[in-house]
């Protein structure tokens, strides 16, 4: 029995805003951690009582948001045995594994220590203390890597191959899974990313201080930390976020072609469309800007290497899927007990293309009496709609590039020191704070959204992967999950908001603005 | 590499040890919640009993989350299967388990006396809500749950949330509350002074008495219900789907590994016989045995349970065949092995650090502490 059509719809939305919601907190986690680090190596380095301050304060606020990262990640796990069940049964040989090692690698060291950072200041030394900083941030890291594994695979699915006895997807190279290059190439884009947003919280809130003259002695430093971090982190999440990851595996491609409009295969190498209003009727960009060459280099890496269209990958997509009925009709066979050499040749040939015959289930529940209507439907399935993804992927780059502007500004005068007169600088740091959380959620619906409509890329279709559970327990978790998350989320923003503008003397070391009374004062005031 | 049979069969063992691992550890956190209202009568009280698991609630929460992840890895079937038949108690699990994270960080960062005791509320209910209804789930195993597979190995169900409720798993819901807050009693005795330390040993004498009687009514009570056997099975070395077996079902066969084998008998000896120690170290006052006993406790009830059942993990009500066991519900031999050597490596250098962090913040919590930091206190 196949999962009713709305619990696939409301698992995937339930699965989306849960995990979008999860990742407005998981960035400032990854680089606000590190923040910590840098901001208490000082401290230990040099013994100045300000970075010891900057390392609690911003660490009040880690623990603020922190504490919304634990509780809606445990959600992420729930849902895929909960809404994806058959996805559980289907890859859990594989998928599992990266999130098991996950739990004993990573989160065991970032949950055990993190408690220690707030409660150890007096019953560690300082480089100890240090230590178990650096613990959290390693671990929270490390715990990104993991995830990442696990979501390249989704992505570009090696190492593994489908076992007709149990049904399901099977590990044959860990090392495979681990090295996937697609996972390699998010992995670093992701934490860069998180870098930036976790930098740019931390340049923004230094700013408004500055802005209102109080605590400046602290605020320069805290800006200074990262406007330095900022700009190494933006550097890395553009030059390292570039499409090298998009060159390999079957979504990847179609994620390629989507997300440039590359309606057609050019001659390598292909110009880049910088701008133009995608057509998806009539399978052609209106009003393109293209820049010759330029995509071809940035994708391929090469000069001959082609980058292959929207209308050539239906028609490669409309042949697999051909193939996927003949694996398809072996594999019947061989559930139903004929062994002989031929269905075994047959299936063995064509299993490749298994997954692309499981996406006429859609339409036929017995995949193999698919009419050539039914398989140009399933072919034109493959590609997710054009403009979302197009207009997408440009918000996120040309925010990437806002970003660098304003890093770099930062940085430069920070260095003439000459950054008190540049209020606009100031301002714009300030109103810039959400910005990376929207060029986030725009490269994550690229992601996961351009895989569509599978679930595990060329596997396994989204449509088959939920449980076949009823839509009115789907309703039940959806509208609960979002109403506990709006009001938590409201109590977060407030208590955020409240220690924001507290600032250090929320630390009731009566050494800063709202205890002295006199703005300007602070520890080693500049 | 080790052979397939001897994996499938270390890694029930595995199951059962991160099972163990969190209710060691978390359970001292589920336990406190439960008691809060009770040993803290106003906030600097809740403060100290909050402070006693505060630092280290969060590792131990840990064990659950890897648990879940282990059973995905490991158990792929039984992690697909319980997580989707159990779907409306386990959204609501998910929703008491929120209120911890953020009651813990939350709840002293305000002054207002209204948020701090409904966030002692929230912690309340994030301690004895999942203790109830990961009793309660425990229950149904022996009652088998509604499922059934198709021919693609898809899993179908057929029972609703309430169905999940009768004498038998109410009682063994209540037995976890209480074995938890034995366990949870124990430690906070141990943890803090005066009147916090003193409702937490009166609680923890109630608590063991409570545990053993309803351990020992369940025990007969589970002599009286429908059994499982795996009564043939194909080769255990190799590779099984669920449907490859043939099951009986008879009143009684809970018992027949303790038939077979009359030594396990002592798992539910040391259960019982821990959870009277606690009490008697309660009415003692002396404070480790208490830990001791509790934790004793805690392992016999558990893993005597697992033995009644083993080698089932989740036995189906509707389709016997289709129950899951060690045998045909796990992952390929290749990731067995790999998890294993994972398991092999972490776990232990996890129980190192986590001693470590024990030690450093060990130390009794007391009234006078909190209001010296009270700014960096949870």
């Amino acid at each position: 029995m196949l999962p009713v059509a709305d619990v696939v719809e409301l698992s995937r939305l339930q699965f989306g805003l849960t995990a979008m919601f999860h990742f407005l907190f998981v960035p400032l986690t990854l680089g606000l951690s590190w923040i910590l680090v840098i901001c208490e190596s000082v401290y230990v380095m040099t013994g100045q009582q300000v970075y010891k301050d900057m390392t609690r304060f911003w660490g009040k606020l880690f623990g603020i948001n922190f504490a919304m990262g634990v509780t809606t990640g445990m959600t992420l796990e729930f849902q895929f045995g909960t809404n994806w069940a058959y996805y559980a049964h289907y890859v859990g040989d594989i998928f599992g594994t990266p999130l098991a090692i996950e739990g004993m690698m990573a989160f065991f060291l970032e949950s055990t220590f993190v408690g220690l950072f707030f409660f150890g200041w007096n019953r560690l030394s300082k480089v100890q203390h240090l230590v178990v900083t650096f613990l959290v941030a390693l671990g929270s890291n490390l715990s990104a890597l993991w995830i990442l594994i696990a979501n390249g695979w989704m992505q570009n699915p090696v190492g593994a191959e489908f076992n007709y006895q149990t049904m399901r997807m099977e590990l044959t190279s860990i090392t495979d899974v681990i090295f996937n290059p697609v996972a390699q190439v998010k992995f670093v884009h992701t934490l860069a990313a998180g870098y930036v947003a976790a930098a740019m919280f931390v340049l923004g809130v230094s700013a408004w201080y500055l802005l209102r003259a109080r605590d400046t002695g602290f605020a320069i430093r805290s800006f200074a930390v990262a406007a330095g971090f900022g700009l190494a982190s933006v550097c890395s999440v553009i030059v390292l976020g570039d499409e090298s990851g998009y060159a390999t595996g079957e979504v990847q491609k179609v994620k390629l072609a989507a997300i440039e409009a590359e309606w057609d295969t050019h001659p390598a190498p292909a110009a880049i469309t910088v701008f133009g209003l995608p057509n998806q009727a009539e399978q052609r960009t209106d009003y393109a800007v293209r820049i010759p060459y330029a995509l071809g280099l940035i994708a391929t890496r090469s000069t001959d290497k082609q980058i292959t269209g929207i209308k050539d990958l239906v028609r490669e997509h409309e042949a697999r899927i051909r193939n996927g009925m003949l694996a398809y009709e072996a594999l019947v066979k061989l559930r139903a007990g004929d062994g002989s050499e031929d269905v075994k040749r047959q299936f063995e040939r064509h299993q490749a293309d298994l997954g692309f015959g499981l996406l006429l289930k859609k339409y036929t529940p017995n995949v193999v009496d698919a009419t050539p209507a039914q398989i140009a439907a399933a072919a034109q399935d493959t590609i997710p709609r054009v403009a979302p993804l197009f207009w997408s992927f440009r918000v996120m780059v040309g925010l990437g590039l806002l970003f660098l502007f304003i890093f770099g500004a930062s940085f430069w005068f920070l260095a003439r020191r000459n950054l008190a007169p540049q209020r606009w600088l100031l301002r714009l740091a300030v109103i810039s704070i959400p910005l990376p959380w929207v060029a986030i959620m725009t490269g994550w619906f690229v992601a996961e959204y351009g895989r569509q409509p599978w679930s595990i890329s060329g596997v396994l279709p989204t449509f088959l992967s939920a449980s076949s559970i009823e839509p009115g327990q789907v309703w039940f978790s959806l509208i609960g999950l979002m109403t506990i998350y709006v009001l938590l989320f409201a109590i977060e923003m407030y208590l955020m908001l409240k220690y924001i503008r507290l600032g250090p003397s929320s630390l009731h070391t009566g050494r800063y603005f709202r205890e002295t009374g006199t703005p300007a004062h602070s520890a080693n005031a500049s | 590499m080790i052979d397939y049979e001897t994996l499938k069969l270390i890694w029930w063992g595995l199951m059962v040890l991160l099972m163990l691992g969190f209710a060691l550890t978390g359970g001292w956190d589920l336990g406190v919640a439960t008691l809060l209202p009770w040993v803290g009568h106003n906030d600097e009280e809740r403060r100290v009993a909050i402070n006693a698991i505060g630092p280290t609630w969060e590792g131990n929460q840990t064990w659950l989350i890897t648990f879940g992840a282990a059973l995905f890895a490991a158990w792929p079937l039984v992690y697909a299967a319980a997580f989707s038949v159990l779907y409306v108690a386990l959204i609501f699990t998910l929703f008491a388990l929120f209120l911890r994270p953020v009651g813990f960080d939350y709840r002293s960062k305000l002054d207002d006396p209204r948020w701090r005791n409904g966030w002692d509320w929230g912690l309340f209910v994030g301690g004895v809500f999942p203790a109830l209804v990961f009793g309660v789930a425990i229950g149904n195993l022996f009652l088998g749950l509604p499922f059934a597979y198709d021919d693609t190995l898809r899993v179908t169900y057929h029972g609703g949330f309430l169905d999940l409720f009768s004498g038998f798993t109410i009682g063994t819901g209540l037995l976890a509350v209480a074995m938890l807050t034995l366990h949870g009693g124990a430690y906070l005795y141990l943890r803090t002074d005066a009147a916090v330390a003193e409702r937490a040993r009166r609680a923890t004498l109630v608590a063991g008495l409570v545990t053993a009687a309803l351990f020992a009514v369940l025990g007969f009570w589970l002599a009286r219900l429908p059994g499982y056997q795996v009564v043939a099975i194909g080769d255990v070395n190799g590779v099984l789907t669920p449907t490859q077996k043939q099951v009986a079902r008879d009143v009684g066969l809970w018992f027949a590994n303790y038939h077979a084998w009359p030594r396990l008998w002592l798992l539910p000896a040391v259960g019982l016989g821990g959870a009277v120690l606690t009490s008697v170290a309660a009415a003692l006052r002396w404070r480790w045995l208490g830990l001791a006993g509790s934790s004793l406790a805690v392992i016999g009830i558990i893993v005597s349970a697992g033995a009644a059942l083993f080698p089932f993990v989740l036995p189906s009500s509707i389709d016997a065949v289709a129950s899951l066991t060690a045998w045909d519900a796990v992952s390929s031999h290749r990731t067995l092995g790999l998890m294993l050597g994972v398991v092999a490596i972490f776990i232990p250098v996890i129980a190192l650090y986590t001693s470590w962090v024990y030690r450093v913040m060990r130390g009794t919590v007391t009234v006078e502490q909190i209001r010296r930091e009270t700014h960096t206190s949870y």
